[in-house]
């Protein structure tokens, strides 16, 4: 112990007076009060997610791939001086944002998750007992921070594609191209990491709850590309329209296939996952010890 | 004050906590004294909610933990484990406390002081040694100035300036009429710090008594004899009307008689003496004679053993 010796509490004057019902005087705190509500976990849990370092390099690493591979794909194109044939300029955001994604699930399992691993849950959970209400804030503070983020890069990175693209027989995005691009897709990630939150909430292991997303996100679209018996094809062709990387690549019209989901098909199916998953979450926290 | 009404713990087959009735009153310091192992910790989650309980049901002044609207200004815990996140500095850890209870944010600066961990309060927690760990679970226990004290083996990792402290801290806590409740594996550490003593044992509940009483009560004072005549001397020591209990390693105790009378009654007889000495058992002793039943994790002392010849067990091996 390097630290100076501390000196004694210096709280208020003891306050001694009997509890009605109570043979025994207890003590009355001058601090007010105050009933605890879902603004008070938002606010804490804001906290938290802002004061540790693994927050600025997992939202560091995001920014960095999703511009960065963007502005890229960009400069490469534009280089190869090509013809994009009436295409949307928006579409080339798409392998920036599979890549960044990753982080997104990181932050999203560890928000939970790392509690779990450093004993800090029994904290929170002492601090705010109702444990439906720590679930919820969590949720609402990552998906904010997730979504804006991504809003941010993903309308950055059209408005460079755009321009870097100009005169290169590329399409100009319509409304709802820009909308999806930039909107949906930024939407369809925060909810990715908020359902990685909550799987970081029943698996309770950082490394083993980042494992399963990103085998979620991969294993579909990889598997599919091995099933070459055509009794498969069926199951390679679900496998195919469903995985993750081919919803996200919907929002910018370039699936890998012409059947199966569309339009703003994705979000919907992305957000009832969630919302499953976070149910699962709730009713097992409410089940188990912490 | 903390209630608990046959509260009990079971994972799968082994009873963790079984049927523990006491209550924690306020205004004293209440010790909760049991081995490793034997369900303080457990008991502990249970009154803050953090396990469920298997049967039974605990209240803190009167209302289940999960129903508490301001948690931290009613009760504030100190637990074994760490429960901090090592990335966070210590200032960032007791704000969101703070905040997830709607405290003023001075409080966070108040409670710093008070454990003297102001001048380290932007340090990751990572950096810090085992007792400021302990100082900054302690200042997250104060930070509601709450009415009621948990505190899960607060000397653990503090050097004797330190444990002065918290024993310092604790009485004075209780005299400003707050519930204090600590657990503790030291029978020592209790008989300086706690007025009231709890003391369990594989989970059941072994004593509930005033601190005064449990020293009266187990503070044996007694006479250890040892003779070569010992038949004899058990004899004698017979017919004076004395009762000698045997102890393990062959000599004699004699509880509350004086050595002057007895070496003088061996004297009258002719009888020899090697060992004539006035003892007085410890609290330590007490409590372990008192948790002997129920100790989970028994250390073996008895060496293995040694081998016949010297090389014998490499040989075999």
């Amino acid at each position: 112990m390097s630290t100076p010796p501390p000196p004694m509490p210096q709280t208020a004057a003891p306050d001694w007076q009997a509890a009605p019902g109570s043979p025994y005087p207890t003590y009355t705190s001058p601090i007010p009060v105050v009933r605890t509500h879902l603004g008070h976990a938002l606010a804490s849990e804001w906290t938290k997610i802002r004061s540790v370092r693994s927050t600025m390099w997992t939202l560091g690493v995001f920014v960095l791939l999703v511009v960065g591979v963007g502005l890229l794909t960009g400069l490469v194109v534009s280089s190869a001086d090509p013809d994009m044939s009436g295409e949307s300029p928006l579409a080339l955001g798409f392998f920036g944002l599979l890549l960044g994604g990753m982080c997104i699930i990181t932050l999203g399992v560890l928000t939970t998750a790392s509690e779990y691993g450093t004993g800090m849950i029994r904290t929170t959970m002492v601090a705010c007992p109702s444990r439906g209400r720590v679930l919820l804030a969590k949720a609402l503070v990552f998906f904010l921070i997730a979504f804006v983020v991504t809003l941010v890069c993903t309308t950055l990175v059209g408005f460079l594609h755009v321009a870097l693209l100009e005169g290169h027989n590329a399409k100009e995005p319509t409304g709802e191209e820009w909308l999806k691009g930039t909107l949906g897709v930024s939407l369809y990630v925060a909810l990715l990491g908020t359902l990685s939150l909550a799987i970081g909430s029943i698996i309770r292991h950082s490394a083993g709850a980042i494992t399963i997303m990103i085998g979620a996100v991969l294993a579909p679209l990889v598997i599919a590309l091995f099933m070459f018996s055509s009794s498969l094809a069926d199951v390679q062709q679900a496998l195919f329209e469903y995985s993750i990387p081919n919803q996200m690549s919907i929002f910018y019209a370039n699936s890998l296939s012409e059947s199966g989901p569309s339009g703003w098909d994705p979000l919907w199916i992305m957000l009832v996952v969630t919302a499953a998953a976070l149910g699962g979450a709730f009713a097992l926290l409410q089940k188990r010890d912490v | 004050m903390i209630e608990l009404e046959g509260l009990t713990k079971r994972y799968g087959e082994k009873v963790a906590v079984d049927g523990l009735t006491f209550t924690v009153r306020p205004g004293i310091v209440t010790g909760f004294l049991g081995p490793n192992g034997a369900g303080k910790s457990t008991t502990m989650r249970m009154i803050l909610g953090l396990d469920h309980p298997t049967a039974g049901d605990v209240r803190i002044d009167g209302t289940h933990y999960d129903r508490l609207e301001d948690p931290l200004t009613c009760i504030g815990a100190l637990l074994e484990a760490k429960g901090v996140h090592p990335g966070r500095s210590a200032y960032h850890h007791l704000l969101c406390l703070a905040q997830s209870n709607g405290l003023p944010r001075q409080r966070v600066h108040e409670v710093l002081d008070t454990v003297g961990l102001t001048a380290v309060a932007r340090k990751k927690a990572k950096g810090f040694s085992l007792g400021m760990g302990q100082r900054l679970g302690i200042a997250a226990a104060l930070l509601g100035d709450p009415r009621i004290l948990m505190f899960d083996e607060p000397v653990n990792g503090l050097d004797p300036e330190g444990i002065h402290w918290i024993r310092t801290l604790m009485k004075s806590l209780a005299a400003q009429g707050r519930t204090v409740f600590v657990s503790s594996h030291l029978m020592s550490e209790m008989a300086l710090t706690a007025d009231h003593l709890v003391v369990i044992g594989q989970g059941r509940l072994l004593a509930d008594t005033s601190m005064a009483e449990f020293i009266e009560r187990n503070s044996r004072s007694y006479v250890r004899i040892r003779g070569p005549q010992r038949e004899r001397l058990l004899d004698v020591l017979h017919q004076a009307g004395i009762t000698a209990v045997e102890s393990g390693d062959g000599s004699l105790e004699v509880d509350g008689s004086k050595a002057e009378y007895i070496g003088e009654l061996a004297a009258r007889h002719r009888l020899v003496l090697h060992e004539l000495s006035p003892r007085q058992a410890s609290l330590e002793e007490a409590f372990m004679r008192l948790t002997a039943q129920s100790v989970e994790y028994h250390a073996h002392t008895g060496v293995s053993a040694p081998p016949q010849r010297w090389g014998d067990d490499w040989k075999r091996g």
